[in-house]
């Protein structure tokens, strides 16, 4: 999995109103930030970090569309084609009878689904063990990133520099497995 | 959120609490050796889930001829216990689902355990249709899988086929739900353990970062898993409910079953919330974040959902007249002045009349009479569902075959037994789990806290210090 380590040049907030601000001031100034990590959502991070709107809701719509059709056409088939019974005097194609199963398959294959979508596009899974770089950033410190790997010296002090400036608590570089 | 919150709201977490100490408050219960009060707990619940598996043991292997139906009443405790669990399984989700979607930052507090306990009381659940089946062996019979009898398929156009799948979905998209909410607040707990403890958590939180992408892609997850679960948990007792109304037997077979099986069931759930989370928020000194502030809420909910349940009794009881359909009329007569007619008052009394109390802010605000509330309200719920099975039951269209039924003892202990399974696995949670959403608090602090900080700051409401001095 580690191919190469990448040096990773990051400073820890105290607070996420200063980390909004120097994001802020991290895109005029362009730096190129590697990633933010927060202990919770922060809202308003995503414009200013230019993250484009997840498209896992997408998915969960071709999920439970799909969980739509193999619960309608299934039941219809079983009873029209593979194994007709007449129940209480109703037509082989009892089409309002299958709605609930079909409900239920629809939110299943839609949940299953997109869950997995998830884990699968964060490469998380049980087991699975990503490297932090600080331990507090569960806890209560608010990080931004950047990669520094194979950079002059003059660009990590600006680096330092930018995170002095808005106010980081610490500044400290870690490798990270590429 | 970008939600606008009211300044004059009392604050949903008190104390002036740090990030760093909301970590340490909800964090540090898992990390500390447990108390006597638990340890004493999780005897009692060992001891009834032992009940539970004896139980069942002797009915798998006596049959359920150790159980006394009879030909008239083919569904007792069973079915009752059956839809009792359901019932309360479904507070978890609709406090996650649906005040998810209508915004209700209060839930933040109160969600993880809810969930929890919505997972555990459908395991609870389940396990009742299974043994009253009698050859637990066949069980898989009830899915539809390619089969070397034809294949005969199940029967789709069934009520109790849908109760398969509507539980079975249920169940997985809850625990989904759950789980995903725990993955960040179990990097929490990770990042602050050592040695063993730190790889056990590791490998619960899936290698969880905190990158904003990840934490973009978790919120969609969760508000589309918040959207698609709020139709399900109304689907679900719905369902359940049409395992009666589709039947022919007076009594059952009346239209207004789901939305009344619905309220009653999101009451009893409540309920179950509150019995739980008032010990909890004691034991684990939970008390800034659960505050009375959430109790009240949840209190209004069951005022609320017990009154719904009320008009829908007093309903039937009209129709039934209104109907001028003399076994109908007999059913509803039968429920009320027959043979059972201590569970009918027991259901009224505990359902209807109790819950009326919380009208009355101080009653509301009070947690020596919710906690005294919240166990009525499940023992009248558990009534509502025996007056329905039993009574109705007992007294079918030929009198010849008219009956009483009392359960064995290996009912009973099958029923107090389930309890014990249901807090076997509640006080393991509280022991592994963060039982308040770590990162859910933290993004309310300022935004529903007592430290609020967005427009009209200043006329928020005082903190507890505050106004001490």
């Amino acid at each position: 999995m580690s191919k190469e380590n990448k040096d990773v040049l990051y400073g820890l907030y105290n607070d996420e109103e200063e980390l909004l601000a120097a994001v802020d001031q991290a895109r005029a100034d362009h730096l190129e930030i590697m990633d933010v990590y927060t202990p919770f959502p922060v809202h308003g991070l995503d414009p200013k970090l230019g993250l484009a709107e997840s498209r896992l809701h997408i998915a969960g719509f071709v999920y439970g569309a799909i969980g739509t059709l193999t619960a309608f056409l299934f039941m219809t088939w079983v009873f029209t084609r593979d194994w007709p019974i007449i129940f209480g005097g109703k037509p082989y194609f009892s089409a309002p009878a299958f709605i609930p199963i079909t409900f239920e398959l629809t939110v299943l294959f839609a949940a299953v689904g997109m869950v997995i979508s998830f884990y699968t596009v964060c490469g998380m899974a049980p087991g699975v063990n990503n490297p932090t770089l600080d331990d507090r950033i569960t806890d209560d410190k608010f990080c931004i990133a950047f990669d520094v790997t194979d950079t002059e010296e003059s660009f990590q002090d600006k680096l330092k520099g930018f995170f002095s400036q808005t106010g980081a608590a610490e500044v400290n570089t870690k490798p990270l497995p590429a | 959120m970008s939600a606008v919150v009211s300044p004059i709201r009392e604050p949903l977490v008190t104390g002036g609490k740090t990030y760093h100490q909301i970590t340490e408050d909800i964090c540090s219960p898992t990390e500390r050796t447990p108390s006597a009060a638990w340890v004493l707990a999780f005897i009692v619940a060992v001891t009834g889930l032992a009940l539970f598996v004896f139980g069942v043991a002797w009915t798998v292997w006596i049959g359920i001829g150790s159980w006394n139906l009879n030909r008239t009443i083919g569904w007792s405790w069973d079915i009752t216990n059956f839809v009792w669990w359901v019932g309360i399984g479904h507070a978890g989700t609709l406090i996650s689902a649906i005040l998810l979607l209508f915004r209700q930052r209060w839930r933040t507090g109160v969600n993880r355990a809810a969930e929890a306990m919505t997972i555990f009381a459908v395991i609870c659940a389940g396990q009742f249709p299974l043994i009253h089946m009698g050859r637990i062996w066949l069980a898989f019979f009830i899915f539809p899988y390619p089969n070397t009898r034809g294949p005969l398929w199940v029967n789709f156009n069934s009520p109790l086929l849908w109760d398969v799948f509507a539980i079975s979905t249920y169940f997985t998209v809850s625990l989904l739900f759950w789980y995903t909410g725990l993955v960040p607040d179990f990097a929490t707990v990770r990042d602050r353990a050592k040695g063993i403890r730190r790889k056990l958590y590791n490998l619960l939180s899936f290698g969880w970062t905190g990158s904003a992408k990840h934490w973009q892609r978790w919120e969609s997850l969760s508000l589309v898993l918040a959207g698609l679960a709020t139709p399900l948990v109304l689907s679900v007792h719905t369902i359940v409910s049409f395992d009666f109304a589709t039947s022919v037997i007076p009594g059952w077979h009346t239209t207004i079953f789901p939305p009344y099986f619905v309220a009653g069931a999101i009451f009893s759930g409540f309920a179950m919330v509150q019995t739980l989370m008032i010990m909890t928020r004691k034991i684990l000194k939970l008390e800034d974040y659960i505050t009375l502030e959430h109790i009240e809420s949840m209190n209004k909910v069951i005022l609320v959902t017990g009154t719904i349940v009320g008009v829908a009794y007093l309903t039937e009881l009209f129709i039934a007249w209104y109907s001028g359909y003399i076994y109908e009329q007999f059913a509803f007569y039968n429920r009320v002045l027959g043979p059972y007619y201590w569970s009918y008052i027991g259901m009224m009394s505990c359902n209807v009349l109790s819950p009326q109390i919380f009208w009355w802010k101080s009653l509301r605000r009070n947690i020596f009479v919710t906690f005294v509330m919240s166990i009525f309200v499940n023992i009248g719920m558990w009534f509502e569902r025996f007056v329905i099975i039993a009574t109705t039951l007992a007294r079918d269209y030929l009198p010849s075959s008219w009956s009483y039924y009392v359960p064995t003892w290996v009912e009973v202990i099958i029923f107090i037994g389930s309890l014990g399974l249901f807090f076997t696995l509640y006080l393991i949670f509280v022991r592994v789990a963060p039982v308040v959403a770590v990162a859910e608090i933290k993004s309310i602090l300022k935004a529903g806290g007592d430290q609020y900080i967005g427009p009209n700051a200043n006329k928020r409401h005082q903190t507890s210090q505050e106004a001490a001095q």
